[in-house]
């Protein structure tokens, strides 16, 4: 039988780090995350994609461990290490076969405080940024997705890419990325989480060695800028160099800890295929929209997305359009079938549908610690690690009057935006 | 818990049988997880594609599930995804190969399912031209995609007219617009068929329940007919540099492949390529490469280099995405790289290091059972043997210095070599 005995436990050091730890024995390996509770959400004008380009300092050494030299180590012991920065996280990880867990342990309570921030570093790592901008940059989804999502947010930060605005990575400072990680990071601004093979108490005893000796830090400033209320749809036209058209589609969604956020969750499985945390995808050919949108040959493929945010966030949905269709089609088709929803056309069997592919998808994503612990840390990060444990029961407690009302209070046509990409090849985008 | 050699997937643990009709099936029960992972392959790929209908082969592999003797599409999915399942099958130059997963219980489900996608296929006209158009809007799309124009250009470069390898199976828009439907199942059927063909089963099933499930879909498929595969034409040495710049309006960085075609997963100095390759391009964030080009000079977001083995001459090449701007201070440093891992032997620190990656990665690599099961099909596919994890270390250690020195040398060479770039257009005096 699977391995699910073990339990979460909690532990809030001295210094207010907080400690998740979940034993699995299934494999000898073990996942150790280090989340610090800032993201994009928390960037002012002129120094957006701060978070991520101080993520990328934090690989760039510490006098303990100068730069390259954990890189080989990891690889060394056969680990994988990485990070990611997202709008309301930063967050390292290290996964390691168990009996060299210790690296990993040691390296984020060295880089927790001591990262030098090298100012040639700096500058050396300000064009590699700038490289990983002008690549996404390359993917006409890319200006699709900064424009749509530009357009939503007037005020909120969450309006502007995790990479950063390219004026602020050509002008931000070493003293901008420096005063940023230390102001956030922190241990009583941190979640460490480690999933794998290993005791408890020896782990947390190990943890508490390396890590409560860190000073607290002031509690980081909070940048409270909440989105004033939609008046209306929004419209946006991307035209540039291409060759399909897209539609991003994007409704105002609650927050991860608003009871409606799982209601909201239902309507996206059915409306766009199932998910749910950790699982990967199992296609969404049984959806309403590609029924609607790709079997009809109006549309190539569709995809939909509701992410747990701190602060609310959107429903996105994601249509590329058939060669030789055209936007307007597909618009109306798609509206057509959000309509549907809207109306409170919904069944039993769709709900009953979308439960069970969860609790399927939920199992497959127990089965790498990597994906476990980065849950918990994640959930632990907007609400609690019991938000991820208790994500099937959270899912089990939708009524279909519940969907019925997500429906009717979130997939309204003036609380979206709706964003178009128009190929425009060696003609000039504009028209009198 | 640690990993002993005895622990990892071996003779004792991993159930291997062979059907009469030549299908190989590989079992390793694992009852820490709930679910069950498929894998395997048909050998019926690319290299089969009529001259005059290059991407056939990965059509027909994509058509196959879009409608059979027992389920039309809607019900096919509607068994997967109902039970939070997955199956696909896709084409490759080799092989045509399938993947799924679901929970244990529903394996019968997807092993019905597959061999009625890969025994009674019907390729209904409508699914056909429904899949037709998604292809050539995928392929429109991939014609604005920097890193893929760069290594069309550059498999078009390393391999000769008419060898396979130079277009990967890739469609053509034109052709994909014009292959009847009908020639679809006459292909399949010419071609597939259960010589050759591996399946590969991890997770919460028993043994021998999962081979007699297998058995009871394909004991019965016959394909007399089968052909075997076409030779590969060889692939002649490059004789100088060889190079070409893709302009493309609207984007904002280029895309660098550098390269030659390398040695086969069979070559007898494949894991010393290996090793050689990883400590130039990969090991310790990419390796000499990452260090020099993202890390020293600060000019990319990616470099890094791949060995890509496989049943013929894949490639091996070094990749970059850097500003258009500085696309040959990228190159030169490349090309230096080459030069030094074709000129001076690997240090023993470097040597050790990748050789302990190696040997130490296994545990995260069989941590799960798609990992588990993409290792012995490997096994399966190379014939490793059912021993060879456990032989695994003893290989890699073997290997010394000069044996990387040497398979460096055969392969890469600093003066002679494919570049593509693919990208913005390049500044003037760029060169």
């Amino acid at each position: 039988m699977p391995d699910t005995s073990r339990e979460v436990t909690r532990h809030v050091l001295d210094n207010g780090l907080i400690v998740l730890l979940k034993e699995v024995h299934t494999a000898p390996v073990i996942s150790w995350w280090v989340l610090y509770r800032v993201g994009s959400r928390n960037e002012r004008t002129g120094q957006t994609g701060v978070s991520h380009w101080v993520e990328h300092m934090l690989f760039k050494g510490t006098e303990q461990f100068p730069a390259g030299v954990l890189d080989k180590a990891v690889d060394r012991e056969g680990g994988v290490w990485n990070a990611q920065t997202s709008y309301d996280y930063t967050a390292y990880f290290e996964t390691m076969p168990a009996g060299r867990i210790d690296l990993a342990l040691r390296a984020e309570a060295d880089r927790m405080q001591n990262a030098v921030f090298d100012p040639d570093e700096v500058e050396s790592e300000r064009t590699v940024i700038i490289s990983e901008r002008q690549g996404s940059e390359n993917s006409p989804t890319f200006w699709l997705f900064e424009e749509t999502r530009g357009a939503a947010f007037r005020v909120h930060p969450y309006h502007h890419q995790i990479i950063g605005d390219m004026v602020d990575l050509q002008t931000m400072t070493r003293d901008d990325l420096y005063g940023h990680y230390r102001t956030h990071y922190v241990p009583n601004n941190a979640i460490a989480v480690a999933v794998g093979d290993f005791e408890t108490a020896e782990m947390l005893a190990r943890i508490e060695e390396l890590y409560s000796g860190i000073p607290r830090g002031p509690e980081p400033p909070r940048l409270i800028r909440t989105e004033p209320p939609q008046q209306g749809e929004r419209t946006v036209r991307v035209e540039r160099e291409g060759n399909a058209s897209y539609i991003f589609q994007a409704y105002r969604a609650p927050a991860a800890t608003d009871p409606d956020w799982f209601k909201l969750a239902v309507a996206d499985s059915i409306l766009a295929g199932a998910s749910a945390p950790g699982g990967n995808s199992i296609g969404n050919k049984t959806s309403r929209l590609y029924k609607a949108l790709v079997e009809t040959e109006l549309a190539a493929s569709v995809g939909g997305g509701l992410y747990p945010s701190i602060e609310p966030y959107l429903f996105n949905i994601m249509v590329t359009v058939r060669d030789g269709r055209t936007p307007e089609e597909v618009q109306a088709a798609l509206d057509a079938e959000i309509e549907r929803l809207y109306n409170g056309d919904v069944t039993q069997d769709e709900l009953d549908k979308a439960r069970k592919q969860a609790k399927a998808l939920f199992a497959y994503g127990t089965e790498s610690v990597t994906g476990q612990a980065f849950w918990l840390a994640f959930s632990e990060n907007f609400s609690s690690y019991s938000w991820y444990e208790n994500y099937l029961e959270h899912l089990e407690a939708v009524t279909l009057d519940d969907v019925r009302d997500a429906a009717r209070r979130y997939l309204r046509r003036s609380q979206r935006t709706v964003g178009w990409f128009i190929p425009v090849n060696g003609q000039e985008g504009e028209s009198a | 818990m640690s990993m002993h050699l005895e622990s990892l997937p071996g003779p004792e643990t991993i159930t291997r049988r062979t059907l009469e009709n030549g299908i190989t099936v590989l079992v390793y029960e694992n009852h820490n997880a709930q679910s069950v992972v498929l894998t395997g392959s048909v050998e019926a790929g690319s290299l089969f594609d009529p001259p005059d209908e290059m991407g056939l082969a990965t059509f027909t592999a994509s058509a196959l599930m879009r409608g059979t003797e027992k389920h039309d599409f809607a019900e096919i999915y509607e068994l997967l995804e109902g039970n939070g399942a997955s199956l696909s099958i896709s084409g490759g130059m080799h092989t045509t190969g399938f993947g799924g997963k679901s929970l244990g219980e529903d394996l019968p489900m997807l092993l019905d399912l597959l061999s009625d996608a890969l025994r009674r296929p019907i390729f209904p006209e409508r699914q056909v031209e429904r899949l037709r158009g998604e292809i050539i809007t995928g392929l429109k799309i991939r014609e604005q995609d920097t890193r893929f124009i760069a290594g069309r250009a550059f498999r078009e470069l390393a391999y000769p007219p008419g060898h396979p390898y130079r277009r990967n199976g890739d469609g053509q828009i034109e052709i994909m617009e014009r292959i009847p439907r009908d020639h679809l199942g006459v292909f399949w059927r010419q071609h597939a068929g259960p010589r050759g063909m591996i399946v590969v089963i991890v997770g919460a099933v028993q043994a021998e329940d999962a081979i007699r499930q297998v058995a009871e879909c394909f004991a019965d498929w016959q394909n007399p007919q089968q052909p075997a595969a076409p030779p590969l034409p060889p692939v002649p040495p490059l004789e100088q540099v060889y190079e070409r710049a893709v302009s493309m309006p609207g984007k904002s960085q280029s895309d660098i492949v550098l390269g030659v075609a390398g040695p086969s997963r069979f070559a007898e100095d494949w894991y010393a390529a290996n090793l050689a390759n990883s400590v130039m391009g990969v090991f310790g964030m990419f390796g000499r490469i990452g260090a020099e080009v993202r890390e020293k000079r600060g000019l990319a977001y990616y470099s890094y280099s791949r060995l890509d083995g496989g049943l013929g001459p894949g490639a091996w090449r070094v990749i970059a995405g850097v500003n258009p701007a500085n696309v040959y201070r990228a190159v030169e440093a490349m090309v230096g790289e080459i030069r030094r891992i074709t000129t001076e032997p690997v240090s023993a620190e470097e040597l050790a290091d990748v050789k302990a990656n190696f040997t130490g990665r296994l545990p995260l690599q069989l941590e799960t059972n798609e990992g588990i099961a993409g290792t012995i099909l490997m096994m399966e596919r190379y014939g490793l043997g059912l021993d060879y994890l456990r032989r695994y270390p003893d290989i890699v250690n073997a290997v010394t210095a000069e044996d990387v020195l040497a398979a460096a040398q055969r392969y890469l060479n600093p003066d002679v070599y494919a570049l593509a770039i693919a990208g913005p257009e390049l500044p003037a005096g760029e060169s």
